[in-house]
């Protein structure tokens, strides 16, 4: 989707405010989102691509107003509320007032802890050959899909190099509305700043996205 | 974050988030989709033992041992995995080496993709407005920002993670540190130098 999310090239935010000794959490119910969001993730509740997905569709102004860990809350409520794996009565009254199913994998607990700090792998068994060669010319694709897709909008339709191959993936454009891994082959795409950026770019910046197969086209 | 001056406003809204959450974590727990213990073992992992330590001991070997080096630039994910971090290391990771031509920069403009194994996770900044819009359009005014200034000629090279594979700034050994241990070489590696917001400090 074209949302607030897609920030890359973005002008007005103001300068990058470094914070000198952040610590992890600057509030205790940080660490408890955190732990929940990557738990329910964990045991089967909502992948990481329905989860981002989730978050991107905040209201615009609530996700610019809102801090990091309050937007993962947010999304982390309206997402188990619109898979009926809660109730806004029981938000409301804070306590758990009918029965559900269980998660996938059951309840998160002290057996899971380990497994859920480790990245968890995302290759799949590829179904054709990359299209595409290192050192090959690609365009993206000028795309805008209302739905899910990591290919940023200052990307589209621009020529670029295919640098890396790195392995076939679950493609995120499909995860994320929960139409199973449909893997796709991923690539590091660099481009030239003045092809993203015109010719006022900054001359020696180079770019690259990881792009899956499908947003590429031959250039 | 709070200043004191409207010190109550903001004490009631995060009370009102703090509410909000407890009420939440209630309910999961409640529906035997969580058990609260789990989640202090995955926020005391955080606080104190995932951070960018890890990364520094990386790279400090990286430095002293050329073929942990090259290793580590073949395949980042099992290279690392042979030391035994706490937060055993995801597939995907990549190394990205600085070198008098090029410097790597990080990003994710999409949300806050970063390498937690090896940095612990992002900071504020990393995951904000500011940076996510301009590092990859005005890396120069980004660094600026973070008071970092590099030959006119050097080339930025910045990786906007936009898919499952994770990045990691290998920077250039600082002058003057033959013959340190890799302990030593650590204590010089900083988060953002691994970020590419960065250099290592001047022994």
């Amino acid at each position: 989707m074209d949302g607030i999310h897609d920030m890359g090239g973005m002008d007005g935010f103001g300068k990058v405010e470094v914070e000198p000794n952040e610590p992890p959490f600057h509030e205790t119910w940080e660490g408890r989102v955190m732990a929940m969001v990557r738990a329910i993730g964990a045991n089967g509740g909502m992948n990481i691509d329905m989860q981002r997905f989730s978050r991107e569709s905040l209201p615009p102004a609530v996700y610019l107003s809102s801090s990091y860990y309050q937007k993962w809350f947010l999304a982390l409520e309206q997402s188990m509320l619109a898979r009926d794996m809660i109730g806004a009565d029981e938000i409301e009254r804070g306590h758990s007032l009918r029965q559900n199913s269980p998660l996938a994998r059951g309840t998160f607990s002290m057996k899971d802890v380990q497994r859920v700090m480790t990245r968890a792998n995302f290759a799949r068994e590829p179904r054709a050959k990359p299209v595409f060669a290192i050192g090959e010319c690609v365009r993206t694709k000028k795309i805008h899909p209302a739905t899910h897709t990591r290919l940023p909008r200052y990307a589209r339709d621009k020529v670029g190099i295919v640098e890396r191959i790195n392995g076939c993936h679950v493609f995120p454009d499909s995860n994320a509305h929960g139409k199973g891994d449909n893997p796709q082959w991923l690539y590091t795409v660099v481009f030239a700043g003045p092809e993203l950026w015109g010719p006022e770019s900054d001359p020696t910046l180079k770019v690259s996205i990881e792009a899956f197969e499908p947003y590429l086209e031959q250039a | 974050m709070a200043h004191d001056h409207h010190h109550d406003h903001e004490h009631s809204e995060l009370s009102d988030t703090q509410l909000r959450v407890r009420a939440l974590e209630t309910v999961l727990t409640e529906k035997g989709y969580v058990d609260p213990k789990a989640l202090d073992a995955i926020v005391e992992a955080y606080e104190t033992k995932i951070g960018p330590r890890n990364g520094a001991a990386v790279v400090a070997k990286a430095w002293v041992d050329p073929a942990f080096k090259k290793a580590l630039l073949e395949d980042a994910s099992k290279a690392v995995a042979t030391l035994g971090h706490v937060a055993r290391t995801g597939d995907h990771l990549i190394a990205v080496e600085n070198t008098p031509k090029t410097h790597n920069m990080i990003v994710c403009t999409l949300c806050s993709c970063y390498p937690w194994e090896v940095l612990g996770l992002p900071p504020i900044w990393y995951k904000a407005a500011p940076y996510r819009s301009r590092a990859v359009k005005d890396p120069r005014g980004v660094l600026a920002d973070f008071g970092v200034s590099l030959p006119e000629d050097t080339e930025i090279r910045v990786w906007d993670s936009t898919a499952e594979t994770r990045f990691i700034v290998l920077p250039m050994r600082p002058a003057g540190t033959e013959g340190w241990s890799e302990e030593k070489l650590a204590e010089l590696v900083t988060r953002d130098s691994m970020i590419g917001t960065g250099l290592p400090k001047q022994p």
